[in-house]
C-alpha cells in the first residue's frame, strides 16, 4: 500500500462519492494523497494491486461515455476488483424499469460498488439513498463530476506543486458543465482564486455565490492567470440559441497560439475532453507544450484508484492486503 | 335528523367577526343558534379547549377522477379533506378527459355525492380539452355545477384566448382561475431559477415567469373588468402586483398554498421529489412576501393544489418526476406551525384564509356559521403537538413534502350539514 495513507490527515468515512461540494478539506487532500501513492503503479511492468481483491464493481453508463468508463474499468482492474459493466442501451432501462429497481437487481447480484454516469442531476443520489453498495459519482447532469474534479486539482499540484493562491480560469459553458462545478468546489476549498470566463448567456447569474469571479473577456482576464481549463462548448447549446455560433464563439472564448502569447509563459492549460479542435482550442495549443490534457488522462486512472479504495472501505479492512 | 350541541368551544367565524366561547346548536343540517347554555340537543360534544371553525374549504385541489383513479378518487380525496377539516373542495379540472363538459361538471358533483364526505365542487376548464386553442362550453359547465374556470396545471399562453376566457366569464360572474408561468421562460425548468438550481445542476423555472404572467393577466382584467383568481402564488413580485391592482379596484384575487408559504428551494437539495411541484418552492424574500400577502388579505385563501401522484412516479431521478404534492391533510397543522405560532397571522386571519376567503373568492355559500348556514363545521385543537406520518393519510397517495415534521394543530371533529364525518 502506499505509505501516504499512514499519515493521511483525515479517514474516509463516507459509502459514496457523490460530489466534491460536501467534501471537506482535508477529504480531499486525503483522496490527493492516496492518487499519489497510486500514481506508481501504472509505472509498474506488472500493473496491478490487490486492494480491491474479492470486490465487484459495476459500472452503468445511462449517458455515454468512454473515456471515464475506460479510466473506471482500468482503475478497478488494477485494483484486481471483479469489473462488470451493465450495458444500459440493452437494458431493461430501456423497457421502462426504473433507474432504482435496476440498481437494486444489479446489488442483488452482490456488488460492492456501483459507478453511474446518468443525464439527470442526482441520480446517484437516488441510488445512494436506495443501495447497500458504494456510489460513485461518474457525472450527473450538470450537478458534478467529482473525479474529474480531483484528477483536474491532481494535475494542477502535480505541475504547480501547489493549489493555494493559483489564479485558475474556466473557460467555457459554465451553466451546463458538472466539471466546472466540481472544479469549483474543490478548487475553492483548497485555496485556489477561480474565475469563471464564457458568454453571458452561458454563465448562471448566481455563480458568485460559490465564491468565483466572473468575466466574459477572455484576453482581459488571461495575462494573470497560471492554469486555464477549456471546457467542451456543445453544439445544442447554439441550437438554443444561447450564443450564435461556433466561429463567434471561437473569435471570442477559444484558445488560440495567438492568445497564448499574451499569457504567462507558464500558463497550464487543461481540458476534460473530449475536444473540439479548432472550437475552443486549436490543436498548436492543445498539442503544444503548456499542455496537460493528456497527462490529465492519465492521472485520472490514479484518482479512481484512490477513490475505489477508499468508498470500498479497503482502508478500514482488516489485514487489508499492502500493495 | 338528530340535532348536534357543540358545547363550550371557541367559534371563530371571521365572516361575522364572531370570535367567543359559547355552545353552538345544529338542527337539520343547518346553524341553529350560537349562544350560551343550549341545550336539549340529541348528541352534544363536548369541545371545551378547542376551536369551532366554519369547514375549512380548499378552492384547488385535484382529486385525479376521471382518469388516474390509482392516484386518488373523488372518494378517496374526498375523506382526505374531511381528515384535514375541509367540508368543501373544488375540483380542477386537469384530469383524464378534462372537465369541459356539463356531462363532466355533473360526474364530479354525482360522484362526490356517492362518496358522501366533503362537498365536492367542480372546476370547468376554460378551453376545450385545457388545449388553449378554443373556449369551453363555460355556459354548459355553468349548469353542471362549475363554481369557476381553470386550465390549471397549465397557463393560457395565448393571451387573446386569456382575453376572451375573461370577457366570456364575466356573463356568469365566476371567476377565471389562472397558473401563471410563461412557459418559453421556464422551458425544461424543474425548479426555482436561482443558487440552489445553479449548484444542484437543475434547469430553473425563474420567478419572472410567474411575474410576467400575473401582470399580463391583470391588464387583461383592466382591459375586460373579468375576475381573476392567480392560483397558488409564490413570488414576491407576484404578491406585489396583486396588492397594486387591488388598490386599482380590479377584481383580482388570489390564493397560495401551506407549502409555498413554509419552505424554500433549499428543501430541493437532497434531490427528493417530494419537494418538486409547480410552481416550484421559492426563496425565503418570495416566502416572506406570500406570508405579507397572507397576512393584509392581498392573498384571502389558502389552498392546498393537493396534488396526488403515485409512488412510483415520485420515486425517481427529480427531473424525471411529476410536479404536485399532497396537502389536504397537512394544511391546517403546517399553517398553525409556520404562519400562527410563528405570528405571522392570527388565528382568526388563518381561519379567515381557510373558509371566508375562499368561499367569497368562488361565491359559493360557505365558510361561514351564521345561523341559517349549512352545519359545515371544523373543530380544532390549534395546541395539539403530533408527526404528520404519510403513511396514515387517508388520500391514496403518500407524495407529503411534510413527512416527519412535528407540528401543532389537529382536526378534531369534521362535520358536514350536520353530521360527524370524523376521521
Amino acid at each position: 500500500m502506499p505509505s501516504v495513507k499512514k499519515k493521511a490527515p483525515e479517514g474516509w468515512t463516507r459509502k459514496d462519492l457523490l460530489g466534491l461540494q460536501e467534501l471537506t478539506r482535508g477529504e480531499i487532500e486525503l483522496l490527493l494523497a492516496t492518487a499519489r501513492g497510486f500514481q506508481e503503479v501504472s509505472t509498474r511492468s506488472i500493473k496491478k494491486v490487490p486492494a480491491l481483491r474479492g470486490k465487484v464493481v459495476v459500472t452503468m453508463f445511462v449517458e455515454p461515455s468512454t473515456r471515464t468508463r475506460t479510466s473506471f474499468e482500468l482503475a478497478s482492474a488494477r485494483m484486481s476488483a471483479d469489473i462488470v459493466d451493465f450495458p444500459t442501451s440493452m437494458s431493461s432501462l430501456t423497457k421502462g424499469e426504473s433507474l432504482i429497481d435496476t440498481a437494486k437487481n444489479i446489488e442483488a447480484m452482490g456488488i460492492d460498488i456501483l459507478i453511474i454516469r446518468h443525464g439527470a442531476s442526482g441520480a446517484p443520489h437516488l441510488l445512494a439513498k436506495h443501495l447497500k453498495a458504494s456510489v460513485v459519482n461518474a457525472g450527473d447532469g450538470a450537478h458534478e463530476h467529482p473525479t474529474q474534479g480531483l484528477l483536474d486539482i491532481f494535475t494542477i499540484r502535480e505541475a504547480k506543486g501547489r493549489i493555494e493562491g493559483l489564479k485558475v480560469a474556466i473557460v467555457g459553458d459554465i451553466s451546463h458543465s458538472r466539471v466546472a462545478r466540481s472544479d469549483i468546489w474543490g478548487l475553492r476549498k483548497l485555496g485556489a482564486e477561480v474565475t469563471v470566463v464564457g458568454p453571458s448567456t452561458l454563465i448562471p447569474g448566481p455563480i458568485e455565490k460559490l465564491g468565483v469571479k466572473v468575466s466574459h473577456d477572455l484576453d482581459a482576464v488571461l495575462p494573470e492567470m497560471d492554469v486555464i481549463n477549456m471546457l467542451r462548448i456543445q453544439m445544442e447549446r447554439q441550437k438554443r440559441s444561447l450564443f450564435p455560433s461556433l466561429p463567434e464563439y471561437s473569435r471570442l472564448f477559444g484558445l488560440n497560439g495567438e492568445r497564448l502569447r499574451r499569457a504567462k509563459p507558464d500558463l497550464l492549460i487543461l481540458h476534460p475532453g473530449p475536444m473540439n479542435r479548432g472550437v475552443e482550442i486549436t490543436p498548436e495549443v492543445a498539442d503544444g507544450p503548456q499542455s496537460v490534457i493528456l497527462r490529465q488522462v492519465t492521472n485520472g486512472l490514479a484518482v479512481r484508484m484512490a477513490v475505489l479504495y477508499h468508498v470500498s472501505g479497503a482502508h478500514r479492512a482488516e489485514g487489508a492486503p499492502d500493495a | 335528523m338528530p340535532s348536534l350541541l357543540l358545547r363550550g368551544g371557541r367559534i371563530i367565524d371571521p365572516a361575522h367577526r364572531i370570535d367567543r366561547v359559547a355552545d353552538l346548536l345544529c338542527v337539520d343540517g343547518t346553524v341553529k343558534r350560537i349562544g350560551a347554555k343550549i341545550s336539549g340537543a340529541d348528541e352534544v360534544l363536548d369541545v371545551a379547549g378547542l376551536v369551532v371553525a366554519p369547514g375549512f374549504v380548499d378552492m384547488h385541489v385535484h382529486l385525479r377522477e376521471p382518469g388516474k383513479e390509482e392516484e386518488e378518487t373523488i372518494a378517496s380525496g374526498s375523506a382526505a379533506a374531511i381528515a384535514g377539516g375541509f367540508t368543501s373542495v373544488a375540483a380542477m379540472p386537469n384530469t383524464e378527459p378534462a372537465v369541459d363538459t356539463q356531462a363532466a361538471a355533473e360526474f364530479v358533483i354525482q360522484q362526490g355525492r356517492r362518496a358522501g364526505k366533503a362537498n365536492v365542487y367542480p372546476i370547468g376548464a376554460v378551453t376545450k380539452e385545457r388545449k388553449g386553442e378554443e373556449l369551453a362550453e363555460m355556459g354548459a359547465l355553468v349548469r353542471g355545477g362549475a363554481v369557476a374556470f381553470s386550465d390549471d396545471g397549465a397557463p393560457v399562453q395565448n393571451a387573446e384566448m386569456m382575453r376572451i376566457g375573461l370577457q366570456y366569464a364575466k356573463m356568469f360572474d365566476r371567476v377565471v382561475i389562472s397558473h401563471c408561468e410563461d412557459r418559453d421562460l421556464c422551458g425544461s425548468g424543474v425548479m426555482n431559477a436561482g443558487v440552489v438550481a445553479m449548484t444542484l445542476g437543475l434547469s430553473g423555472m425563474p420567478r419572472i415567469a410567474e411575474d410576467i404572467m400575473v401582470h399580463r393577466d391583470i391588464a387583461l382584467v383592466a382591459a375586460t373588468g373579468g375576475r381573476l383568481h392567480i392560483a397558488h402564488l409564490s413570488t414576491a413580485g407576484g404578491v406585489d402586483l396583486v396588492r397594486a391592482a387591488q388598490k386599482r379596484g380590479l377584481r383580482v384575487t388570489a390564493e397560495a398554498t401551506p407549502h409555498h408559504v413554509a419552505l424554500t428551494d433549499e428543501a430541493v437539495r437532497e434531490y427528493d421529489p417530494n419537494f418538486k411541484m409547480n410552481p416550484p418552492l421559492r426563496t425565503a424574500t418570495d416566502v416572506a412576501a406570500v406570508r405579507d400577502g397572507l397576512r393584509d388579505g392581498t392573498i384571502a385563501a389558502i389552498a392546498t393544489d393537493h396534488a396526488p401522484h403515485a409512488a412510483e412516479e415520485k420515486e425517481c431521478e427529480f427531473v424525471a418526476a411529476p410536479f404536485g404534492v399532497i396537502g389536504l391533510e397537512t394544511a391546517l397543522p403546517v399553517v398553525i406551525t409556520e404562519l400562527v405560532e410563528k405570528k405571522v397571522l392570527s388565528l382568526v386571519q388563518a381561519v379567515a384564509r381557510l373558509t371566508a376567503g375562499p368561499a367569497r373568492i368562488l361565491g359559493i355559500p360557505k365558510g361561514t356559521l351564521k345561523p341559517g348556514a349549512d352545519a359545515d363545521i371544523t373543530v380544532f385543537d390549534p395546541k395539539s403537538a403530533w408527526v404528520i406520518d404519510p403513511s396514515k393519510f387517508r388520500s391514496k397517495s403518500r407524495n407529503c413534502p411534510f413527512a416527519g415534521w412535528k407540528v401543532r394543530g389537529r382536526v378534531v371533529h369534521t362535520i358536514v350539514s350536520g353530521k360527524r364525518m370524523d376521521p
